[in-house]
């Protein structure tokens, strides 16, 4: 053709296309979708946990959506060190103060930040924890302070239900 | 191909063969000339093969008494071990023919590597053959998961970890892996899926592999290329195939050395312990082929950095033919490339390893220092090689060095008018 005219067969072709494209995403999708966290997974989201028999300075880990959750009665002298760390030396500035909001508890996901494995507790160079898989050293607020692990150990969504009980999620 | 037009014999065979082209084919594969000048280096083709088809047999019986539950899949494996008759042996051989198949394979490449198989017009070849290769790694990971020991389950964790590196993505990609906010049923139920679709896929491959092998023929330790049919080639059948049979013979003595004497050492003990999401082993290590990968992982103090630098180190093989710039094939001819390609074995080899140590201390610097020379050698030091390395004189035939000394004007002109 030497006019570059849209005729109606260019329309039709265009939109049996088009049509064509959303038939095939929607057969996909499900496809795709199917593979995600199903409602029976999505359902244990929370957890509540009796903690009134953790003494200062033990740390017990529970299991939350699979994945275990340390949760440290820290000692005074914890809170001071993790206090007193200067933000510029860290690698994901974060105060310990948005981190443990009652600064007796530090209450995080004991997932190493790296690839996901658990960090040995009371190891390490900084006195918090160490992860045996790749070398990543956390201090006493759970904060990445040397090797490979990109960001501090996450924390979770918590509360106090009352004085003894927390409840993740 | 050798293209003369084939008849079968029988009247029956050729009212077939008119109809589906079979015997064509068979009489293909059988007449199909290579170069006589094959050594046992090339009878690893022919191993895999075996190695394929024992890994689909045997896991396909384990298939039948496995139950891929979280709660269930370890007691199965170990139902499979003691109740189930010869359970423990198809086990093993199931098992320790993942680390032969691997064997085989970096034989089989590390060939193609020294006599330069990947070059001009191989590329196909090599290309599906890196991608069998890749299959092969997914396939060995998501069979090591399966027995839900602790080194499955946190091999599992760290692999699909890897994931997360991508950025704002990551995450989303991760849990969609799982199924679920950590590895747990729904990821062994599906990696139980795909373990058993990959075998047929590295099959559909290996046909595609050696239907782009026989375009060409057989690359040769000379690294020239031949006339087919003629007097440098012999039939594959009976010459190559009683070649393969007595090397593949050979290969399984050690196979079953593995299997009957020391069938776990390629393991790990801690598999042997059911899957705990609250305790890692104190050390995880891969298994052994995936060690060098593994080093070079490591060796880069960034979490995305490293996941990149550890695919680059896979992929870039994929590039190995337009990166490698010498006109000339074989390494025998290319005495500086043969220097390089032996330390290039040594370097992944240290890789190895030092991927099996702790990543600290002077294993760190060694694994940084080997990682580094393993890129420098495929995007420096081939292109290079290329252009300044000078070329021992190639022969013209196979059979010319042999029977007609160096490259002479009397044996050329000899060969011009055979040929014509």
């Amino acid at each position: 053709m030497s006019e570059k005219k849209t005729n109606r067969r260019d329309f039709l072709f265009t939109a049996t296309y088009a049509v064509g494209a959303v038939g095939v995403g929607a057969t996909i999708w499900p496809m795709i979708d199917q593979m995600n966290p199903d409602a029976s997974v999505k359902a244990l989201a929370s957890t509540e946990v009796d903690v009134s028999s953790v003494n200062p300075g033990k740390t017990i880990t529970v299991l939350w959506r699979g994945k275990p959750v340390f949760i440290r009665r820290r000692t005074q002298d914890e809170i001071t060190e993790a206090r007193s760390v200067k933000l510029e030396d860290l690698k994901h500035p974060e105060k310990d103060e948005d981190r443990a909001v009652n600064p007796e508890w530090l209450v995080m996901l004991g997932v190493c930040t790296h690839l996901g494995c658990v960090p040995l507790d009371q190891k390490g160079e900084y006195n918090g924890w160490f992860c045996p898989c790749h070398g990543s050293h956390y201090d006493i607020s759970g904060r990445i302070r040397k090797g490979p692990a990109p960001t501090n150990m996450e924390i979770p969504k918590y509360e106090f239900v009352n004085d003894n009980t927390i409840k993740i999620g | 191909m050798s293209d003369h037009e084939y008849t079968p014999k029988s009247k029956f065979g050729k009212w077939f063969n008119d109809r589906l082209p079979l015997l064509t084919l068979a009489n293909h594969l059988t007449e199909y000339p290579t170069p006589k000048n094959l050594n046992y280096w090339w009878t690893f083709g022919g191993i895999l093969t075996f190695c394929l088809i024992t890994q689909i047999v045997t896991g396909l019986v384990l298939a039948m008494h496995y139950i891929a539950h979280a709660d269930m899949a370890f007691d199965s494996v170990e139902h499979i071990m003691r109740d189930v008759n010869y359970g423990w042996l198809i086990r093993y051989i199931h098992a320790n023919g993942a680390s032969m198949f691997f064997l085989a394979v970096y034989i089989h490449i590390f060939r193609s590597l020294f006599y330069g198989s990947y070059k001009a017009p191989r590329e196909i070849i090599w290309i599906i053959g890196i991608i069998i290769y890749l299959l092969m790694m997914a396939a060995a990971f998501l069979g090591y998961v399966l027995p839900w020991g602790q080194m499955s389950f946190w091999g599992a964790t760290v692999i699909t970890n890897l994931f997360s590196a991508i950025p704002l993505i990551g995450e989303g990609i991760v849990t969609w892996l799982w199924g679920g906010y950590s590895v747990d049923n729904p990821t062994l139920t599906r990696f139980f899926t795909l373990h058993y679709l990959i075998p047929f896929l590295i099959l559909g491959l290996v046909v595609l592999h050696i239907w782009a092998l026989h375009v060409p023929g057989n690359n040769n330790p000379v690294g020239i290329d031949i006339k087919k049919p003629s007097k440098d080639t012999v039939p594959f059948h009976p010459y190559i195939v009683i070649k393969d049979g007595f090397a593949l013979l050979m290969f399984m003595i050690v196979f079953a050395f593995f299997v009957f004497y020391t069938p776990n050492i390629l393991g790990h003990a801690d598999n042997y312990i059911e899957a705990n999401p609250l305790v890692t082993p104190a050390h995880i290590v891969p298994e052994w082929y995936l060690l060098p990968f593994y080093a070079i992982l490591r060796s880069v103090p960034d979490k995305l950095l490293g996941v990149i630098a550890m695919l680059s180190a896979i992929l870039i093989l994929a590039a190995l033919p337009w990166l490698d710039t010498s006109k000339i094939r074989s390494a025998v001819f290319r005495p500086l490339y043969r220097q390089f390609y032996w330390i290039l074995v040594a370097d992944v080899l240290i890789l190895g390893y030092v991927g099996a140590m702790p990543a600290e201390g002077l294993y760190l610097l060694v694994a940084r220092v080997a990682t580094a020379y393993y890129f420098i050698h495929f995007l420096v030091i081939l292109p290079v090689l290329g252009w300044k390395e000078k070329t021992l004189p190639i022969p013209l035939s196979i059979t010319e060095p042999i029977l007609g000394g160096s490259p002479n004007l009397a044996t050329i002109k000899n060969k011009e008018s055979l040929n014509n």
